[in-house]
């Protein structure tokens, strides 16, 4: 779950590193007051949880607290790549002497976090590592012993930096990686972290994302930061479509219908598990169909919820046909979910075996599912019948057999 | 032979008064020649039986109980328990611990791995369902059901390792359907951090004289991939490889996470397009279809066999030109 | 009486339940999706919503078998021809 830059700054604060005296507010008339008690030129950053942001016009600098103010309304109604600002942030104007870049992340190779440091701060670390190798550090912590100041200087001194600004930047950069391991992120960065002119070292942005899974240990400080428990902070905010399939999965504890996701096309999905859907979906698109939504049945799914989720789907404009495929199924029934969405048609006033393009779920209970598929005259395969050929079938039902062909010969 | 496990590999189920659990032991004491599992650990529960399987408080008890070393361990408890439950586990001298629990922090998965690494015990997930050897003996809720577990899986000479539990199973059965056994069978997981990626698996295909080929289940996300390669040049890999590679539309869709935890794409390494280059680039077959992976295995070990014949390992009949069935 | 889902129905014999008290209880705690449920005059009630959900476990058939005789309850699989479940 990612933070935005005053929440990501406030972490680094919590934690010992000294930031700027900067403000947030999703007000401009405050953001005027701010800049009047920072007392100086100021800048005034959009908070959004996408790049691009200096491009987009959501940075301005401004003299005076009345341009300030000005910049803050103007940034406050910008939209950045589909986003808008949460707030906005006040910082004071920062004299730089020297940028360099600190971060954390996991290395999942050695499934340990890494220490990356480098005296190119303020541009995209990746490019760095790309074009200067010899101006990034990399060290590893271990999981289970404490993290010491000799790691983060060793990181620092493989990019050659030495002198006043190692023994400043040493403590920085272990407490970076202190509240990385605290916090349970998957990334704290501090880019750019600054010398300034004065000789201070200070944090000037720092993105911050915390693992989803861990949210539930840090609640604390999630609710001083005034993070809601309904905030997903996806790369893309839930649509009503999606929204609407968190509440069939949430209606009832029995199994699974997760990851519903709204896509564009015309072919209803009800797929599973976690890899069968990734395949699935592949197979579709490779076909030349395309999907009105992606989603993942499993864990043994109720009548009722294989019900709600059909019924989704079958509604959702654009969809006449659904198909419901999964790979081979040894803990999610066949007959239950084949009583589902078959539910689903008849409530609907609709007849399953038009509704349902194709039916390919093999696997536990097959053969009281296949019984209930023929008596609604459903077309059906079993295990003999590939993944793909069965997304196959559902194209070409769906959209017809032009799409296939055209899939076909693009492919070849 | 099989890798990891064995007829006689001796096992216990910590967290195995939980639903999941119950049906799990169940399954693995129905498969082959049933598993020998010694003991089940769930703290308070001591003295009750679960399909006959005694159950206690710690694990030190079971290996007192059992009289010696317990080879593994399958730990099925909620995520907030799953790290003290692991580290029970090798604290106890337990080898080999299948780790099924999802959604566990990745920080706590790591603390587990590496004091694994310390003691010498191997991790397989979490999120996973397990390792199985066809017609002998599964440890997890792979393949489900003795029944159609039986039904997937048949023995013979692929190594199947995949990031998905689920598609562990239906590339199995396409194997089967086509009359490639199996010789082991891995689910390893499908969260950002495992105990055993593809490379560190390798090692015991490439010791095991059964297995003559590898068929991988992999998705986007991870660099997990990029290390098989790697190790597949460093040590001139004696087997050929076939990979199936699921969630291509995702390369689309950076920074969104679909299947598992595991998948999402965060920089360029981990888009289904770069691992696909790079599992080519070390002579890994990446299969557009999961039914073309048969005919795919077959044309590999037949070719393989031909140039360079593993040591000890008789050439399988079909191979000759019989029938695989 | 019987309760009829789409796919699955139930009938439950009134005179065995009659005959024996504690019936109605014991379906209703056997069974894993609440098909039955004990309002608390204690009669049966066969919770319609929940037939579909039928799992087919065969444990109200057991228990049934048990405390009063074969086909005290039958569980009818619409889908299949009406056939019951054995």
């Amino acid at each position: 779950m990612r933070f935005f830059e005053y929440e990501a700054r406030e972490i680094v604060k919590r934690a010992g590193i000294p930031v700027t005296d900067f403000g947030f507010t999703t007000d401009a008339a405050e953001a005027r007051t701010i800049a009047e008690r920072i007392g100086g030129p100021t800048v005034i950053k959009s908070q959004v949880l996408t790049g691009g942001r200096m491009k987009a016009g959501g940075v301005k600098f401004a003299d005076t607290p009345e341009q300030a103010e000005a910049h803050a309304a103007d940034i406050l109604e910008l939209e950045i790549n589909g986003h808008m600002p949460r707030g906005v942030l006040v910082d004071p104007k920062a004299d730089v002497k020297q940028e360099y870049y600190a971060g954390v992340v996991w290395d999942g190779t050695a499934k340990k976090p890494v220490i990356l440091f480098s005296d190119m701060g303020g541009i995209d670390i990746e490019e760095v590592a790309e074009q200067h190798p010899d101006h990034v550090g990399r060290v590893h912590i271990s999981n289970l012993l404490p993290i010491s100041d000799y790691q983060a200087k060793e990181c620092i001194a493989q990019t050659g930096v030495t002198g006043r600004a190692l023994q400043r930047l040493t403590p920085i950069v272990r407490s970076l990686a202190q509240l990385f391991v605290d916090n349970d992120m998957v990334l704290a960065e501090i880019n750019p972290l600054c010398e300034m002119k004065d000789g201070t070292f200070v944090a000037l942005d720092a993105h911050m994302d915390m693992e989803s899974e861990a949210r539930g240990r840090h609640k604390g400080l999630l609710k001083d930061l005034g993070v809601g428990d309904d905030e997903t902070r996806l790369a893309r905010e839930p649509t009503d479509f999606e929204l609407a399939g968190e509440e069939v999965d949430g209606a009832d504890h029995r199994g699974v219908a997760g990851n519903v996701t709204e896509f564009d096309g015309n072919i209803g999905l009800v797929i599973g598990a976690g890899g069968g859907s990734l395949t699935l979906f592949d197979a579709v698109r490779a076909h030349g169909g395309e999907p009105a939504n992606y989603c993942e049945i499993g864990g043994n799914p109720s009548v009722h919820k294989a019900c709600g989720l059909a019924k989704l789907v079958l509604t959702k404009p654009g969809v006449d046909k659904i198909a419901v495929m999964m790979s081979i199924v040894s803990n999610t029934r066949v007959d239950i979910v084949a009583r589902g969405v078959i539910k689903a048609c008849l409530e609907l006033g609709f007849d399953p075996a038009e509704k349902i393009a194709i039916f390919r779920i093999p696997g536990a209970w097959e053969e009281e599912g296949f019984k209930i598929l023929e008596k609604y005259g459903i077309e059906y395969a079993d295990r003999s019948v590939s993944m793909h050929e069965a997304a196959r079938r559902a194209v070409v039902k769906i959209t017809g057999p032009d799409a296939v062909a055209a899939a076909a010969e693009a492919g070849s | 032979m099989s890798i990891l496990i064995g007829a006689d590999t001796t096992f216990i189920v910590q967290g195995i008064t939980g639903r999941e659990a119950v049906n799990l032991t169940r399954e693995c004491l129905d498969y082959g020649a049933g598993a020998k599992i010694v003991g089940g650990v769930t703290p308070g529960r001591k003295g009750r039986d679960v399909h006959g399987v005694p159950v206690y408080d710690t694990v030190a008890q079971c290996v007192e109980a059992h009289g010696g070393p317990i080879d593994g361990s399958v730990v099925t408890v909620p995520p907030a328990f799953t790290k003290d439950a692991v580290f029970e586990a090798i604290e106890n001298a337990v080898k080999l611990i299948v780790v099924v629990t999802e959604r566990i922090p990745r920080r706590d998965v790591a603390q587990m791995v590496e004091l694994a690494n310390m003691r010498g015990a191997r991790i397989i997930g979490p999120n996973c369902l397990g390792v199985i050897v066809p017609d002998v003996v599964k440890m997890g809720g792979i393949g489900g059901p003795a029944k159609n577990a039986a039904q997937a899986y048949s023995a013979g000479p692929i190594g199947v390792i995949s990031r998905s539990g689920g598609m562990t199973t239906e590339m199995s059965s396409t194997l089967t359907a086509a009359g490639l056994g199996q010789s082991t069978a891995v689910s390893i997981g499908g969260d950002a951090i495992i105990g055993s990626t593809y490379a560190e698996l390798m090692p015991f295909f490439e010791a095991d004289e059964q297995t003559e080929g590898i068929v991988i289940y992999t998705e986007p996300g991870g660099r997990m991939e990029a290390e098989l390669s790697q190790w597949v040049v460093d040590n001139d890999c004696r087997m050929p490889i076939v990979a199936f590679m699921a969630g291509r539309f995702m390369d689309e869709m950076p920074g969104m996470s679909f299947g598992h935890a595991g998948t999402i794409v965060e920089g360029k390494e981990d888009t289904a397009a770069e691992k696909i280059a790079r599992l080519a680039d070390a002579g890994i077959t990446v299969a557009e279809e999961i039914s073309e992976i048969p005919e795919i295995m077959k044309s590999k070990l037949a070719a393989h066999v031909e140039h360079k014949p593993p040591p000890g390992v008789s050439v399988p009949a079909w191979v000759r030109g019989g029938s695989p069935l | 009486m019987r309760t009829d889902g789409i796919f699955i129905g139930i009938e439950v014999d009134d005179e065995a339940l009659a005959s024996e008290p504690r019936l109605a209880g014991h379906l209703s705690q056997v069974c894993p999706v609440d098909i039955y449920s004990e309002p608390s005059d204690g009669e049966l009630e066969i919770v319609q919503r929940n037939v579909d959900e039928c799992v087919l476990c065969r444990l109200c058939l057991e228990i049934a078998h048990l405390e009063v005789g074969e086909n005290a309850v039958r569980v009818i699989k619409i889908y299949d021809g009406g056939a019951a479940l054995e």
